[in-house]
């Protein structure tokens, strides 16, 4: 059936002369070049320009409390990390709860709609707080009393709510079709599931799911507030002693070289979740 | 013996009546195609048949058994009557041959060997074989709609539900399919089968019934009921086909 004639390198259209190619790159670098220089140049000719510049960027201390800004940061990031496996499998668990039907269901239902509803109405900061101090002070034995442990816990509770929805309404959009089908060749409610909604259904919300992935990256930072060591800690604490922010853009310049390739990667992603769809409807 | 019996069927979508008091028998080998305008309730009938919508009043029984008894399990009823969709309704995420071979695994317990190999076979039988391994997305709405036969046929049923298989074809790949349900036909395969194409029903129907308004109006031999209707409402809608030159 298929032919041997190989496909063609170029595809077919108008070719772009070089200069139309180079033009724009030219252009718009430049544009932004001298944006740059503009700014830079209303900045320092700014009265308070040279207390300011040893206040935030001050690249000796930056240097000197890099170490513990990056220790820190490796905390957030690992919290990050484990965070996203827990948030990806709880959330998947509340969704298929509030899918199922039929009464024998309708606790799970019930507790899931409660809980989704009761964490997304809570700001995280206001969680962290309660779960980081309220839990360890609770004392219950057998518990741990890391307040790390239950800031994170916390972290973890609010973000599966909003991953629930999301993947629900992942589930919501797999066409009926795909569930008549699955009932007419006699799958049951769980084998319709796991072999026909949730693989679409997750497929569909991975872009989102990497949207709530980007947002939690610097979420974690909230951990702070309970006195756990993380990077924006780290950095408070030398800037109390010594009235220098330089660290604080040192955490800030960390968490953009973990968050932008993030973001990156979700619109790349994004993108090849639109091409694919646009070529089943052709 | 009739396998599909369906009696004084009603059904309501909300307060408007889509179904109203349809009896209908199907027997052994016989098929029986049902005609009638868009909105006229075929599809709601033919999902009545397998219980993926449920009915008001009325009773319908396979091979004897009313479809809600509990002794006819939904293992049972589904492997004993299979039914392809106008929209095919494959699954996007597996390949043609995971497609084919779930039910009978997963439902039927079927050993993957066995149950593949079945499935090339059917898929051989339709000249779908060098499809085995590719995903929906990728195949024509033909062979995606043959592919859906032969998913509907791999748990071996011996009653065959078509709602209007062909409506979302392209003209030329219209005529694979029509052979594919013509060759199941000539294996004594019992089918019901919603249909657009009036010449294709005349080929292979023995029975045809005109739906008008959930009603059954008219049910004849084909020879009788294209030439020489008796409701009028039958001349109309046969009038309106041939002048939009569909028969
Ligand atoms: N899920 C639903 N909810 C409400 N009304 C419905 C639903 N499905 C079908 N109907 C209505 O029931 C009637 C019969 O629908 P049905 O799909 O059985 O028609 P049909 O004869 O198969 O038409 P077509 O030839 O267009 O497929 C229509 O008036 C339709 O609007
Ligand atoms: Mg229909």
């Amino acid at each position: 059936m298929t032919s041997k004639r190989p496909r063609p390198r170029k595809r077919a259209g108008r070719s772009l002369r070089t200069r139309d190619k180079v033009l724009p790159h030219v252009i718009s670098t430049a544009t932004v070049l001298g944006v740059i220089i503009i700014l830079r140049a209303i900045i320092i000719q700014a009265e308070q320009w040279p207390r300011i510049k040893s206040q935030f960027f001050d690249l000796q201390v930056m240097i000197d409390v890099f170490p513990k800004v990056l220790h820190g940061f490796g905390i957030n990031m690992a919290v990050w990390g484990v965070a996203l496996v827990v948030i990806a499998i709880w959330a998947l668990v509340l969704a298929i709860f509030r899918s199922l039907h039929g009464p024998w269901f309708a606790p799970l239902r019930f507790f899931s709609v409660v809980y989704i509803d009761l964490l997304r109405g809570l700001p995280s900061l206001l969680l962290v707080l309660l779960f980081g101090f309220g839990m360890p002070a609770l004392n219950i034995p057998g518990l741990p009393k890391s307040s790390l442990f239950w800031g994170a816990l916390a972290m973890i509770s609010s973000y599966s709510a909003y991953a629930a929805e999301v993947y629900r309404s992942g589930m919501d959009s797999v066409h009926d079709g795909q569930r008549a089908a699955a009932k007419a060749l006699g799958l049951n409610q769980g084998q319709t599931l796991r072999y026909a909604i949730l693989p679409q259904a997750v497929r569909n919300v991975i872009p989102s799911l990497l949207n709530l992935a980007v947002a939690l990256q610097k979420d974690v930072a909230l951990l702070s507030v309970l006195g756990i060591r993380d990077a924006v800690r780290e950095a408070q604490i030398y800037t109390a002693r010594t009235f220098n922010y330089s660290t604080l853009i040192a955490a800030a310049a960390l968490f953009l070289v973990a968050t932008v390739p993030m973001a990156r990667l979700t619109d790349y992603v994004t993108k090849r979740d639109r091409e694919r769809r646009l070529q089943r409807t052709e | 013996m009739n396998r599909i019996e369906i009696e004084h069927l009603t059904k309501y979508y909300g307060s408007k009546l889509v179904l109203d008091d349809v009896s209908l028998n199907v027997a052994e080998h016989e098929v029986v195609c049902l005609i009638g305008a868009s909105g006229s309730g075929k599809s709601t009938l033919l999902r009545c048949v397998n219980d993926l919508v449920e009915f008001d009043e009325g009773l319908i029984r396979i091979d004897g058994t009313s479809i809600h008894d509990p002794s006819l399990s939904a293992v049972e009823l589904y492997k004993r009557v299979g039914i392809v969709f106008q929209a095919y309704n494959l699954f996007p995420t597996m390949t043609v041959l995971d497609n084919i071979t779930l039910a009978p695994r997963k439902v039927h317990g079927t050993a993957k060997d066995e149950a593949e190999a079945y499935a090339r076979e059917l898929l051989g039988l339709f000249s779908l074989e060098e499809f085995a391994k590719s995903y929906p997305e990728q195949l024509s709405g033909g062979q995606q709609q043959r592919v859906a036969i032969v998913r509907a046929m791999a748990t071996k049923p011996e009653l065959l539900l078509l709602d209007e298989v062909t409506a979302a074809l392209d003209p030329e790949l219209i005529g694979g399919v029509l052979a594919v349900i013509k060759s199941l036909r000539d294996q004594g395969m019992t089918m019901l089968i919603v249909t657009h194409e009036m010449g294709f029903a005349r080929d292979v129907a023995d029975r045809v019934c005109f739906l008008d308004g959930g009603k059954i109006v008219e049910e004849a031999p084909p020879a009788k009921l294209f030439s020489n209707p008796e409701h009028p409402r039958t001349g109309q809608f046969l009038q309106r086909i041939i002048e939009a030159g569909r028969l």
